[in-house]
């Protein structure tokens, strides 16, 4: 393995022996990072093999699964051509057109990110009751997670060269053949990405879900797991799941193909020219408008009405502050935690590429796509029965959150370290400090910022995570998620509206750190 | 690497910090709460000012904390299981987790609200109610048993919440009454009848917003809404099948200490506050609505009295979770 990594830094030779042998340990250690991430898998391929072949096919083939499986199917397939267009067009007239206050429109489009899926979905049943079923789920799914696809379209949009258009319309392409032909196609890696994203999410999904009665695997897997622990019967539908997932990943893989995407030819690109929308300008307005009408005004509406229901009554301060405090610790505690294991691959995905890496690598991206609920359920059954000095405590619900968001720490520190020129560390070590230091004084340090919005997103994440958190939780544990959930789940609705507010604001600082992110990355 | 360790241990210090009062503090006893939490908290707090014993409450349901025992088996963090329905009571003995409650704590609960067994008592009870929407409904046109429900006539007209472990209680009583055969088909027509949804509040909910006609929930989600502001619970109706129906079920929320508490003393004493005065008194005074058990004690005086309800008579201990929970998953409800 040392051999596939060999650094061979231009240092003093016994800087270079040093070198290498540190090289080796943080292969090591990204090995078993990656090991142990596939530990949930291996755990619905060990239950599997454990109940028996026919235990297995009369639980997964049964009328239940086929109405779960189409439940699900629908929704992905529904959810993410309606969210496509819509993100599509909703980029295009932010980035591309002289839309009054485009900026701002921007930015309302990401906020919605900022408010969890399942307070989305408690807003619009306490504003439309009866609502229910596949298109309520694609309403409010859409209105959910659409930034998820907006954000990597408008960044992918502002980077385009506009000489390739230019080159078109010279041609002869009116401007619609002229989008379609030109700038759709080398939007098409943003719109796979973003479309995976949104697929993992619809499959992951649980209170959004509960809300408005629809019921897909992940809320099975639930009422499986309420109904028996850790009955067979969940982890096959665990198992069908995560198949779910598999299919995904490889579409997108299929979908994306191998094209070339970057310009061609010297010098920078032109600044883009905007499009005058003319007399068209309103009804263009009305799109932005209706959408953070629906993606933002309902959410705040209901909070904002319920709150004003309950008055003083519901703010119980003391149970509100505990709750504040154990959602802090978690996020931040699992924010590092994440990180630090993230570390070792970062590293070597920049400074020691090799096939073997990229697949150690795709583990841990594979296991990142995995809803919350399988990774705890495979984490419950493991720690009680092999390693239970682990069970329901603070170590094991932190490790599943690391699990689970892995991928968010590794995609933020990997583009930072490959910033940070390797110079600096092979300078560091032929002034003798030892590897590992040299290694902090010089790349840890520059990728901070880096490392500082990946735990950002895994912080963002674990604040709003339900399922695996109820699971997990050590004694006495109640965040602010578990909270609302508890309360909403008594038609308490005026007292869960306090926790719905606070998520919300501790979300829109990491929200807003994304949205700077993703204009620093297009150079504005 | 020694500013690393250092960093490091600085931000552990500043989490041990906050993280101290939040999670490392002494937990007392440790319950598994299956109950109401507004109502566990309630009897928490009052035992915890009457002795000094602190309590700390893990909320769940009743089907996934009995399993859970189960398979935590003699590791159980757990001193004591409180539920709200029986089924799962009967799980967690068969397993042979419990230890025998005191003599005292029984002899304070009539016979017909404990096990033979004497391996865990009832705490309060709840009966098995037909809400329905007072304009969509007349009281003539109500089903006379739950048994009806499985009729074509009723198809997309009735609600309830299956995966809910009260719920699956009246199932496990009607498996007792009427046999399998009789069950399976009622849960088979169930299917095609009934509209499913997500906690009891809920189908409430639903069935006053007129979205559906009626649910089969439990009695105290009616008071506790009427206590509140009454706006989920307008246009309901209660009806009280009797008779010995199935549907006129009263399930027993059981006590008990596990056999592997590590405080068997203050676990005991819990249970014997909460089947007590102090903790009876709870259910008659507070917002939980379900009725009292202890002997002596009285039930809120808004609730048709236990007495009236002509339950079917279910010995606690037989009813099987397990097996309910294999025919449901049959039929497809879960």
């Amino acid at each position: 393995m040392a051999s596939a990594i060999d650094l061979t830094p231009s240092g003093l030779p016994g800087a270079a022996g040093q070198s290498r042998r540190s090289t080796s340990w943080i292969t090591l250690a990204a090995v078993l990072v990656s090991l142990i991430a596939l530990l949930p898998l291996a755990f619905i391929v060990w239950t599997a093999i454990q109940s028996g072949w026919e235990t297995v096919l009369a639980l997964i083939f049964r009328a239940r699964v086929g109405e779960l499986l189409a439940n699900t199917i629908l929704l992905v397939v529904v959810t993410v051509p309606i969210a496509i267009v819509l993100s599509v067009a909703l980029a295009w007239l932010t980035e591309r057109s002289d839309l009054p206050g485009n900026r701002w429109w921007s930015w309302l489009s990401v906020a919605p990110l900022a408010i969890p899926a399942f307070v989305h979905s408690y807003a619009w049943i306490s504003l439309v009751p009866g609502l229910h079923g596949l298109w309520a789920g694609v309403l409010v799914s859409v209105i959910a997670y659409f930034p998820f696809l907006y954000l990597p379209i408008a960044a992918a949009l502002r980077r385009l060269d506009p000489a390739l258009e230019d080159a078109a319309a010279a041609l002869g392409l009116g401007p619609w053949r002229v989008f379609a032909r030109v700038v759709l196609p080398q939007l098409r890696l943003a719109i796979c990405g973003g479309s995976l994203l949104i697929g993992l999410h619809l499959l992951a999904e649980y209170g959004l879900y509960v809300f408005i009665r629809f019921d897909t695997f992940t809320t099975a897997i639930v009422d499986q797991f309420q109904s028996t622990f850790n009955g067979p019967a969940a982890n096959m539908l665990a198992a069908v799941l995560v198949s779910c997932c598999f299919v995904l990943l490889a579409v997108e893989v299929i979908v994306r193909g191998e094209e070339r995407y970057a310009r061609v030819g010297s010098g920078a690109a032109r600044q883009q020219q905007r499009a005058g929308l003319g007399r068209a300008t309103l009804p263009c307005l009305l799109l932005p408008a209706g959408t953070a009408l629906l993606a933002l005004g309902v959410p705040f509406v209901t909070v904002g009405r319920w709150l004003l229901a309950g008055g003083a009554d519901v703010w119980r301060w003391d149970e509100i502050g505990l709750a504040l405090g154990q959602t802090l610790l978690l996020a931040i505690a699992g924010a590092l935690l994440a990180t630090i294991a993230a570390m070792p691959m970062a590293w070597i995905s920049i400074r020691a590429p090799s096939p073997l890496q990229r697949l150690l690598e795709s583990c841990n991206y594979i296991v990142g796509s995995l809803p919350g609920v399988v990774v705890a359920l495979a984490l419950v059954t493991i720690t009680v029965r092999v390693a239970l000095p682990l069970y329901q405590t603070l170590f094991t619900i932190l490790f599943g959150y690391s699990l689970m968001f892995l991928p968010r720490a590794l995609v933020s520190l990997r583009a930072s370290i490959a910033q940070a020129p390797v110079e600096l560390e092979r300078a560091a070590s032929s002034l003798g400090r030892p590897p590992l230091r040299a290694l902090w004084s010089t790349t840890i340090r520059l990728s901070a910022p880096g490392a500082a919005a990946g735990m950002a997103m895994v912080a963002l994440g674990i604040t709003n995570e339900l399922t695996a958190t109820q699971m997990l939780a050590p004694n006495g544990t109640r965040t602010l998620a578990m909270a609302f959930w508890s309360y909403s789940g008594e038609i308490d609705y005026a007292s869960a509206a306090p926790y719905a507010l606070i998520m919300v604001a501790m979300s829109l600082p990491m929200t807003w750190v994304l949205y700077v992110q993703s204009k620093r990355m297009a150079g504005r | 690497m020694k500013y690393a360790l250092s960093t490091l241990a600085g931000a552990a210090l500043a989490l041990g910090l906050i993280a101290g009062p939040a999670l490392a503090e002494d937990a007392g006893i440790i319950v598994y709460n299956a109950q109401h939490e507004s109502l566990a908290k309630e009897w928490a707090a009052g035992f915890t000012k009457e002795t000094g014993i602190k309590v700390t409450l893990r909320n769940g349901g009743d089907s996934d904390f009995s399993n859970q025992i189960v398979a935590e088996g003699a590791a159980s963090p757990a001193d004591v299981f409180l539920t709200e329905n029986s089924p799962a009571m009967a799980l967690v003995e068969a397993a042979g987790l419990f230890a025998p409650v005191d003599a005292d704590t029984r002899a304070q609960v009539p016979q017909e609200y404990q096990p033979s067994t004497g391996k865990w008592v009832g705490v309060a009870a709840r009966s098995t109610v037909f809400v329905y929407n007072k304009d969509k409904l007349k009281e003539d046109q109500l089903p006379k048993s739950l048994l009806d429900l499985a009729d074509p006539s009723w198809k997309g007209r009735w609600a309830a919440s299956p995966s809910g472990a009260d719920f699956q209680a009246i199932v496990s009583a009607l498996l007792q009454l009427k046999g399998e055969a009789a069950t399976t088909d009622w849960l088979k027509a169930m299917k095609d009848n009934f509209t499913a949804y997500k906690g009891n509040s809920t189908v409430m909910k639903a069935v006053n917003a007129g979205e559906i006609d009626g649910g089969v929930i439990y009695h105290y989600y009616y008071f506790g809404d009427q206590a509140k502001t009454g706006e989920n619970s307008k246009h309901i109706g209660q009806h009280y099948f009797k008779n010995q129906d199935p549907g006129a079920f009263v399930s027993i929320s059981g006590g008990g200490v596990l056999a592997s508490s590590k405080h068997p003393k203050e676990a005991q004493a819990f249970l014997k506050w909460v089947t007590g005065k102090g903790g009876q008194e709870v259910l008659k005074t507070g917002t939980s609505f379900e009725y009292a058990v202890g002997k002596g004690a009285e039930s809120n005086p808004k609730l048709v009295p236990l007495a009236d309800l002509q339950a079917p008579k279910v010995d606690p201990a037989t009813l099987n979770s397990k097996k309910v929970i294999d025919l449901m998953t049959q039929a497809g409800l879960l």
